[in-house]
């Protein structure tokens, strides 16, 4: 699904320019369920960023379900985003002044959907998630948890390839973020591939591998059955 | 364009801070109320100013003596001199451009001493000395009875035109002054006819406080020998003014041995230039309206600009949102110039109404206030043309998609990443 080689990325920073990426390598196959972590300046961010194609990256390559991106314009990278990848962040980020149907509705409206028609599919999205007598409710007149949900219903409703989440319980409680965790890995059992940056052990160690950042590049990456290994490390550490 | 969720949008935008946005409004509302109020007041005004003196005979042009500035042929300057019905005859032998030439003579009107005398009832009015052709340059409405003719002029007969004020401090109100007799100056004078001046051009007095006396009667009865004050002459079609002009100027100076050079001996208007004059000024009314019109209005539309670059500014996580889930440029920049547009047509169309509104109230005062001769103002039919309006609704779209333009582009120079980081 994801296949990077040798990406480089670097900011400039006024005069000298910062080096976030160095090189780095990394394959995510499909279906996987994966947690990028990271000191903050390991680059998991950036990494992040050129995963959505939210920005460009200096060297290297990268291909998304068989598709090299590389120099897209701003219309291209929209439509490819839209249709790929669905995103979840860590402040929601649901437009304040529509419901939570027209909210999770938004990426079909993109897609030039007749609005009967995304109206009727986001009920549906919001159903799955349990959330169909909240659709006429407008964010500010939900819970957090509610306003995740919302926000994974909209990053579904295109059914992309990949869901991308930014930090999907750094504004939640533990009690929900296990749930959001656990709508997650339904999401992930329904055979779509989820990425986490998180900077957070024990949700991290709800995945099944995790990719840990050091300086540009990958310092380890802990499969399946080593989780239990790495919970043991993190706690002693 | 016409999507639900884009009108709810810009509802949204706009209504998150009412007061901001109307107070950016009213910078449209105004600027394009005040174009169309003063583009209606300028033409208000041409048009009253065209009314008063559109059915002057332009082609005319006004003579009169004033003292001589420079020594000439053995005389000193400052010389009192007049021309004189001689002039007028070698005038019309000479000078074959000339279509009427009609002399004026006047009688002073001492303060407020009453010259004129009827019964119980007296006045102080403008007497001035006519002939037939005057008519023919400043035409008035003969209300009642005749003007002067060519009979009264051979007779030197005792008749006098009034004019409307003469009649109502000297007449009551039903009466009918002709045939009646006025005592002007101790000589009884039969009134013949009443009339209405159609322009607003007064020379000497205003037409409605003047009597107007055949001009032969006047030099005889106030001992004026041949003397001419003042001289009314039209040019045939197809000669201009100023030809006729420089040739009259040039005979009269001579006969009466004045320097050439003396520019204020005889002085003169030129109604033809006037009028040029005129138009000139109202093509300036025109310009001064539409610079300080456009200026006002891009004050307005600058401030719609500003807001919107506010606007953006609050919304750019919301806009980031939207580019992550897959908002093409183009939407974003057509939902921010379809933002401003709206602002500056509607904030703009109020305007337009309003002043249109205004307008037409002063043009109903102005037409219920009773029109009474020379009274009426130098205004009228205040309004806008089709033109004006539509050309004053192109420059709000326009406008408003300039004032979209910056905000736009800053739109969508903010990245995604760096707009959803905004905490």
């Amino acid at each position: 699904m994801i296949q990077i080689s040798n990406l480089h990325k670097s900011y400039a920073m006024g005069s000298n320019s910062l080096h976030v990426l160095k090189g780095l390598n990394l394959e995510i196959e499909e279906g996987e369920f994966v947690s990028i972590m990271g000191s903050s300046g390991s680059g998991k961010s950036t990494l992040l960023n050129i995963l959505g194609i939210l920005d460009d990256y200096d060297r290297g390559t990268y291909y998304l379900g068989g598709k090299l991106i590389q120099g897209l314009n701003e219309t291209k990278a929209a439509m490819t985003r839209n249709e790929m990848i669905g995103f979840i962040f860590q402040s929601f980020n649901l437009i304040s002044f529509k419901n939570a149907m027209e909210n999770v509705a938004l990426p079909l409206y993109y897609q030039k959907v007749s609005r009967k028609k995304r109206n009727q599919i986001a009920l549906e999205y919001l159903d799955r998630l349990g959330l169909k007598e909240w659709a006429g409710h407008l964010p500010s007149e939900l819970s957090g948890g509610q306003k995740q949900r919302v926000a994974i219903a909209r990053a579904l409703i295109s059914k992309p390839q990949i869901i991308l989440a930014d930090e999907p319980t750094g504004a939640l409680d533990s009690a929900t973020s296990f749930e959001v965790m656990d709508i997650l890995k339904d999401i992930n059992n329904q055979g779509k591939t989820v990425i986490i940056v998180t900077h957070e052990h024990d949700i991290a160690a709800m995945t099944k591998k995790i990719i840990r950042l050091k300086d540009g590049v990958i310092e380890e990456v802990i499969k399946n059955g080593d989780l239990q290994l790495f919970k043991e490390r993190i706690l002693t550490e | 364009m016409f999507d639900i969720d884009r009108w709810n949008e810009i509802w949204n935008a706009l209504a998150k801070n009412k007061v901001r946005s109307l107070l950016t409004a009213f910078g449209v509302f105004w600027g394009i109320f005040m174009l169309i109020v003063m583009a209606g007041a300028g033409k208000g005004l041409q048009n009253g100013v065209s009314e008063g003196i559109a059915k002057f005979a332009a082609n005319s042009a006004f003579f009169w003596s004033q003292q001589t500035s420079e020594p000439y042929k053995g005389f000193k300057r400052g010389r009192y001199w007049h021309m004189d019905s001689e002039d007028l005859q070698y005038l019309k032998d000479h000078v074959p451009e000339i279509e009427y030439i009609t002399p004026k003579n006047f009688t002073g009107r001492f303060g407020n001493s009453s010259n004129v005398i009827r019964g119980r009832k007296n006045g102080s009015f403008n007497v001035k000395g006519d002939y037939p052709d005057y008519i023919k340059i400043d035409p008035s409405t003969v209300l009642k009875g005749r003007w002067i003719n060519d009979l009264d002029i051979r007779d030197k007969r005792k008749v006098c035109v009034i004019g409307e004020k003469v009649f109502d401090s000297m007449f009551d109100v039903n009466e009918n002054p002709v045939g009646q007799y006025l005592k002007i100056s101790g000589v009884y004078y039969q009134v013949v006819g009443l009339i209405r001046a159609e322009t607003k051009i007064n020379v000497n007095g205003r037409t409605e406080e003047s009597i107007s006396l055949p001009f032969t009667t006047m030099l005889q009865t106030y001992n004026m020998g041949n003397q001419v004050h003042f001289l009314a002459i039209t040019a045939k079609s197809g000669v201009p003014v100023s030809v006729v002009e420089d040739k009259v100027k040039e005979f009269i100076k001579k006969r009466h041995s004045i320097a050439p050079t003396d520019l204020q001996a005889l002085n003169s208007v030129n109604i033809e230039k006037e009028f040029q004059q005129m138009s000139g000024l109202f093509l300036g009314i025109q310009i001064l309206t539409w610079i300080v019109g456009i200026g006002t209005l891009m004050a307005g539309v600058i401030g719609v600009s500003n807001i919107m670059l506010v606007i953006i500014k609050e919304r750019t996580k919301e806009i980031g949102v939207q580019r992550a889930i897959g908002a093409t440029p183009r939407v974003i920049i057509g939902q921010i110039m379809l933002e401003s547009v709206v602002l500056t047509t509607v904030a703009g169309y109020i305007g337009l109404s309003m002043g249109v509104g205004l307008l037409e109230l002063v043009n109903r005062i102005i037409e219920s206030a009773p029109a009474q001769g020379g009274d009426r103002a130098f205004f009228a039919h205040p309004e806008v043309s089709l033109t004006v309006a539509v050309s004053a609704l192109c420059v709000l779209v326009i406008a408003g998609l300039f004032a979209g333009m910056i905000p736009a582009s800053r739109a969508i120079q903010i990245k995604p990443i760096e707009a959803l980081r905004e905490e």
